[in-house]
């Protein structure tokens, strides 16, 4: 992907001004059918998965006491990694977005949840809703593009650096959470200055996301393995794994979101004086989605829909199915494309943009120049046919 | 499961300690322990999966029967939490209850004294356009789960007896027939006279519109046929409407008796003038607070603050609110990003991307006030927000 206003082909150019408010009129309309539809039935299908994923969180762990007997450490292991999955994805994600907060309720609420995550939710909510959020896939205002240690762009600058970045995506998905936790609280831009390092804001904020980590890591890794008593070691054990699991799958998901072939990147300047039609266009263009099962679409936390959950992040997270087909055909009739493909497809996509541009843009061109005889000492294929 | 909420329930542990203070600290211990094994989330939270009305749990209650009263109204029993303190008649319980998956909160009186069982009662009318009392009247389903506060409010009998009157209009029979029932519970051998109703004479003025609408109305007419209370029963369909100033000639002894009313704001306030004139004491009951006009823009009062800035209804109230030098919590500016909630304690605001109105009466609200996003909502009349 390239910035898309630098692109020979822009696939915007066919769009007047008119067609892109007329898009945004369109998707307020698709927004507010929702929001007038919303209800009850909304209300029961959150709380049963919270129910049920707090029983089968629970389940899991008691199933762990034996984890020394290994088909229950299997078991255990496979339904905490599943609850830990839906806890982050389906529930926490969308929670802390706010698609919830209509229903009123004090412990279904953005202001009052927290997540079992590195990443302490109101420092979470910052970097993810208030900047990734709104300056999706602008390069150099959105650190999501490559978290601010991937090159995911020809147009971020390549250094040496970036060789080995397949290695640190790698090793970045297996530690996922706290990869989120380090970028929420900005690292490495305040970790390069002492003025920065030693601001009384950034102790604060590492102190609390330290505090988390503690408490996060003395219940997976002490308490729940001291409460198996002979097991301690195998329910350790079956707690990093389900982390594991937990870490690789939702790595897996997020990097289909913005960064398969086919998503566009934006100018900083192009979203200046950006109007609402505009700022729904660049999610259009800035978003893939994954394409697949029903149950896929729970285990991503409907991030699958991520074309939707961009244009319209406060919606009900079990609404994006619904609402799918009018945004697709609403992509058709404006002649824009709809990125999307299986999960195998985009996450092999993503992995291979994460390959290509660990080199230099001009990589591959350069080495056929280099093979290439010069044009004027020979002659071309026309004129040696002719 | 705020961090806020754990910290205070630990603090709270730790302030038990004292005369049995091993016994404290072991249980101080497994508390503490317990959170450690639920963390982000409270030991309740897994607990409330199982027994949301144990104690120690939040205050809810199960509804356990709906009983029709009349076409439009009915009785509510709910089976409280093991948490909830009990009541005197008269009082009022705040009830939480999601309708259209949407949490409101309003006060309901209490309609039965303490019962054996331990149930509780409330009795609704559903008005025209009543949200919460149509979804209860019509809607509302045996074993929901409701959210409670414990019982409150003021408008109660004194023990020591005595001479009263009560004028009641409509639905403000309500808190009276929890009184009546306390004193002259009706068995199915008839109305019982308890010992301690010898202490009372009392005389019941109410008003409504039609008898056979009227909840109560049957209710009322048994314990006056056996002589428990005396009933001067009003209806405007029947006796015309009501006048105050007739009030000395229903009620030849009035000055002798302690007036409790309840009822409609234009009823208690022409009893206040009336009562007042004469020099007679007054104690009255309302629940519904006086309905909000919505209009566009208004003055935005900031509780914490005290600050007051007066805007259009066309600016959201972060922009005016900064504007006037009021810090405010923002984040995207567009809606998304839910960084800029506040709570919205009285008056309503309007979503400047739909017109949908949002709007918060006190006593209506959980805790300090409906949470609205600033950035997108503008004043629709005056309004105030807990900051």
């Amino acid at each position: 992907m390239t910035v898309l206003q630098k692109k020979p082909d822009n696939p915007i150019a066919h769009l007047t001004a008119t067609d892109i408010e007329q898009i945004g009129i369109e998707l307020d309309d698709i927004r507010q059918s929702v929001i007038d539809t919303r209800g009850e039935s909304d209300a029961n299908y959150i709380r049963t998965v919270i129910n049920a994923q707090r029983k089968l969180e629970l389940g899991s762990r008691a199933v762990l006491l034996a984890s020394f007997f290994p088909p229950a450490w299997i078991l255990g292991t496979a339904g905490l990694a599943v609850a830990k999955i839906i806890e982050n994805m389906e529930i926490g994600h969308n929670v802390l977005h706010g698609q919830w907060d209509w229903m009123r309720d004090p412990k279904i609420h953005s202001t009052t949840w927290e997540w079992d995550h590195a990443s302490p939710a109101e420092q979470w909510k910052h970097a993810h809703n208030e900047l990734h959020h709104t300056y999706t896939n602008v390069v150099g205002k959105d650190n999501d593009l490559g978290y601010g240690i991937m090159r995911v762009d020809e147009d971020q600058r390549w250094v040496p650096l970036y060789l080995a970045q397949p290695l640190w995506n790698f090793l970045n998905a297996c530690v996922f959470e706290y990869g989120i936790a380090a970028y929420d609280l900005e690292l490495g831009r305040n970790l390069r200055s002492k003025k920065r390092r030693q601001s009384p804001e950034f102790k604060a904020r590492a102190k609390q996301v330290l505090h988390k980590i503690r408490k996060q890591m003395t219940k997976d890794y002490l308490i729940h393995p001291a409460l198996s008593g002979p097991s301690f070691l195998s329910t350790l054990g079956a707690n990093a794994t389900a982390n594991l699991i937990r870490n690789l799958w939702s790595h897996s998901v997020i990097m289909c979101g913005h960064f398969p072939e086919g998503v566009e990147t934006f100018e900083r300047r192009s979203i200046e004086g950006e109007t609402r039609g505009e700022w729904y266009l660049r999610q259009m263009l800035g978003s893939a989605n994954i394409s697949g099962s029903k149950a896929m679409h729970f285990m991503t936390g409907n991030l699958s829909h991520q074309i939707e959950h961009h244009l319209f992040p406060d919606l009900p997270s079990n609404r994006y199915a619904e609402i799918a087909p009018q945004v697709r055909a609403l992509f058709d009739r404006y002649g824009l494309t709809y990125t999307t493909g299986s999960l195998p497809r985009q996450v092999a996509s993503a992995w291979k943009k994460v390959i290509r541009l660990s080199l230099p843009n001009d990589f591959g061109r350069k080495r056929r120049a280099e093979v290439r005889p010069m044009p004027a000492s020979h002659p071309t294929p026309a004129a040696a046919a002719a | 499961m705020s961090l806020a909420t754990k910290v205070s329930q630990t603090r709270a542990v730790t302030s038990l300690a004292g005369t049995t203070r091993t016994r404290t600290t072991l249980r101080h211990r497994l508390v503490r322990l317990a959170e450690r094994a639920t963390t982000p989330l409270l030991p309740a939270d897994y607990l409330d999966l199982f027994d949301p009305l144990r104690p120690g749990a939040d205050l809810r209650g199960r509804i356990v029967a709906v009983q029709p009263e009349t076409t439009d109204a009915a009785t509510i029993v709910i089976r409280p939490g093991a948490d909830w303190a009990g009541h005197v008649p008269g009082q009022y319980v705040r009830i939480g209850v999601d309708v259209n998956g949407i949490r409101q909160w309003r006060a309901y009186s209490l309609t039965h004294g303490p019962r054996r069982d331990g149930r509780i009662s409330v009795t609704v009318k559903a008005v025209p356009d009543g949200l919460v009392s149509t979804h209860l009247v019509r809607r509302a389903r045996v074993g929901t789960l409701i959210h409670l506060e414990q019982a409150a409010g003021d408008f109660v009998l004194p023990t020591e007896g005595g001479r009263f009157l009560f004028v009641t209009a409509g639905s403000g029979i309500t808190p009276v027939i929890g009184m009546l029932r306390n004193l002259f519970p009706v068995t199915d051998s008839g109305v019982v006279r308890l010992a301690r109703s010898t202490r009372y004479d009392i005389v019941v003025v109410h008003v409504a519109p039609r008898e056979p609408d009227s909840i109560f109305a049957a209710h009322l007419r048994e314990l006056d046929a056996v002589g428990a209370i005396r009933l001067v029963a009003h209806f405007t369909d029947e006796h015309g409407s009501f006048d105050v100033d007739a009030l000395g000639q229903l009620v030849p002894d009035l000055t002798e008796r302690q007036t409790l009313a309840c009822g409609p704001a234009g009823l208690l306030d022409d009893l206040q003038t009336h009562h007042g004139q004469r020099g007679l004491d007054l104690q009255t009951e309302q629940f519904r607070a006086a309905r909000v006009a919505i209009g566009d823009g208004g003055a935005i009062t900031f509780a914490g603050s005290g600050a007051k800035v007066s805007a259009d209804g066309g600016t959201p109230i972060l922009d005016a609110a900064e504007e006037a030098g009021v810090l405010m919590p923002s984040g995207c500016r567009m809606g998304i990003c839910f960084g800029c909630v506040l709570p919205l304690r009285s008056g309503s605001v309007r979503d400047l991307r739909n017109g949908a109105i949002t709007t918060a009466t006190p006593g209506e609200t959980a805790g300090r006030g409906v949470l609205v996003q600033t950035c997108i909502s503008a004043a629709a009349g005056p309004c105030e927000l807990d900051h």
